[in-house]
């Protein structure tokens, strides 16, 4: 077992009470261990603190990269959230610590 | 081909200052693009504005321009920034002001209006599934306006242009409209555009800020980060720099992290200019630190402009107090008990406890150590003053009726607004350009 952070790279942005994570393999030949482990069913688990549905995954090859797109609680959009992270800036390093 | 040189300035309100001058200064450019506006700025900037008629524009908005239009004026750099937010003729007036006082005399400072939709409220339509807010608790709304009013003040010949809400990228975009006389119908092209005001619109966070994770990812010199530039050809495609001796880096890895940064659909990127698909984007090393961009596509503009509505959203109260040394998390916990019984008396609405340093980012991870030192933070929604006020004195009393130690209580009260989106038919929205002269 070895975590993401091993042989990917993430960042998460915000709009409203949505928040992408997009992850990428440091090298091409890592991008199918990404789209076979890193699935929508394994981050919705990773993140079910926070989300209010399952996410959404978003693949684009030409940059080795994963887009996911996940729905945060109605009350943690980023103007109205009490979380000390109000943006959710931060998931990217929990998605970092997925188990692959 | 012809090519333009378009710099980042800023990525928001508060970013450091140096790094745009070091751009005016050596970076060889045609413009300067200075992103303030958060989604909630825009909002607050009305609430200044309802005080003073004079204010309501960015805070940093006179510094910035003191310490750049010099260097802009003798390498002839042109300006663009919505640093006017909630009233972009006062930043216009104060801008002229500066200018007059620097000795710029003839300087041409355009303003953009419009983006004010407030009085169109009747009109809004929800944004997907979310409902309108209730009509008493508006505090201002504007449209987010696309490139094309820019681009006309540019051809108009303005050496700094100032607007309130615009999409952020077009921002970049209105560089390159005017410069290569882009057709507005040409999808691709404004799709292309788009990606490149996408890559520049957060600054420093294309050069490594944002970015740095020792050993896995390293950032050489951030306490000196230059922020990016692009050499964008007629075609598009763009060259990805900045200034040589800066801090920062520039790789394929700085590159995708931000051409996905706030993206949702990367086959749909939707602006009020274009809905651009990044899916068929190349990143390509042509030297070291700079990366060649192109490939980016794009499909008809949307009908609609989005909104985005300030709502009044009530207090939200905050306390905190720390606890250090062998039991920290055990004390810790003890005065979360204490608050949750004190607490849930006091009318709060989603209320939180959470233990800094274990819990309060992601949740109690597994097995993991406890910390040396503890900080609980609480933080609550309230609809009144007196209730929210109970909360931090709630924190307060941990010191002489909780546990044992605690120490550093800090708590703030602050009136919270809220952004809520909606969609207004694009016809109903007017950008007005208005030019002074130094």
């Amino acid at each position: 077992m070895m975590k993401l952070r091993t042989i990917a790279h993430t960042r998460a942005g915000d709009k409203g009470n949505l928040v992408n994570i997009s992850v990428f393999a440091y090298r091409d030949e890592d991008y199918a261990t990404l789209i076979e482990r890193v699935t929508e069913e394994r981050v919705s688990e990773l993140f079910r603190e926070h989300i209010t549905r399952p996410g959404t995954r978003y693949c684009v090859p030409n940059l080795c990269g994963l887009n996911f797109v996940l729905q945060r609680r109605p009350t943690d959009s980023v103007t109205r959230s009490l979380r000390l992270d109000a943006h959710g800036k931060s998931l990217s390093s929990l998605m970092l610590s997925l188990e692959i | 081909m012809k090519k333009i040189r378009i710099g980042a300035g800023a990525g928001f309100s508060g970013d450091r200052i140096e790094p745009a001058v070091e751009l005016a200064e050596k970076g060889h450019l045609d413009f300067l693009v200075f992103e303030c506006l958060a989604e909630r700025t825009i909002a607050l900037s009305h609430l200044r504005k309802r005080e003073d008629p004079d204010a309501g524009f960015d805070p940093l908005l006179s510094e910035r321009m003191h310490a750049v239009l010099p260097a802009c004026r003798r390498n002839g750099v042109r300006v663009i920034s919505n640093m006017g937010a909630a009233n972009p003729r006062a930043a216009a007036r104060e801008t002229i002001k500066i200018a007059r006082r620097l000795g710029f005399h003839g300087l041409r400072v355009a303003c953009i209006e419009g983006d004010d939709v407030l009085h169109l409220k009747d009109a809004f339509m929800p944004f997907e599934d979310q409902p309108l807010p209730a009509d008493t608790t508006i505090i201002s709304a504007n449209s987010y306006l696309g490139a094309d009013a820019l681009a006309e003040a540019l051809a108009g010949g303005a050496d700094v242009v100032l607007t309130g809400r615009v999409a952020d990228p077009s921002l970049f975009l209105a560089a390159l409209i005017h410069a290569f006389g882009w057709e507005k119908e040409s999808w691709d092209l404004m799709g292309q555009g788009t990606a490149v005001g996408h890559l520049l619109e957060c600054a420093g966070q294309l050069t490594g800020g944002y970015f740095a994770d020792p050993g896995y990812k390293d950032v050489p010199n951030l306490d000196r980060l230059g922020f990016p530039l692009a050499e964008v050809s007629e075609d598009g495609s763009a060259l990805l720099t900045k200034v040589e001796e800066s801090g920062g880096l520039i790789t394929l890895q700085t590159c995708r992290e931000q051409i996905l940064y706030e993206v949702l659909n990367p086959s749909s990127y939707i602006t009020p200019d274009v809905i651009a698909d990044f899916t068929e984007i190349r990143f390509e090393q042509e030297a070291p630190g700079a990366m060649r961009v192109s490939g980016a596509k794009g499909k008809p503009r949307p009908q609609e402009y989005k909104v985005s509505i300030g709502v009044d959203d009530g207090l939200i109260a905050e306390g905190q107090i720390s606890y250090a040394g062998p039991g920290a998390l055990e004390r810790a916990e003890l005065a979360r008990q204490i608050l949750e019984k004190r607490l849930a008396r006091t009318g709060s609405q989603d209320l939180r406890i959470d233990l800094i340093g274990l819990s309060s980012m992601h949740g109690t991870p597994p097995d993991w150590p406890a910390p040396y030192e503890m900080r609980l933070r609480t933080a609550a929604r309230f609809t009144h003053e007196m209730d929210a006020k109970r909360l931090t004195r709630e924190v307060e009393s941990l010191y002489l009726n909780g546990p044992a130690a605690g120490a550093g209580v800090t708590v703030a009260v602050r009136e919270n607004v809220a952004i809520v989106p909606a969609l207004i038919a694009r016809e109903l929205v007017n950008p007005i350009i208005s030019m002074e002269v130094a």
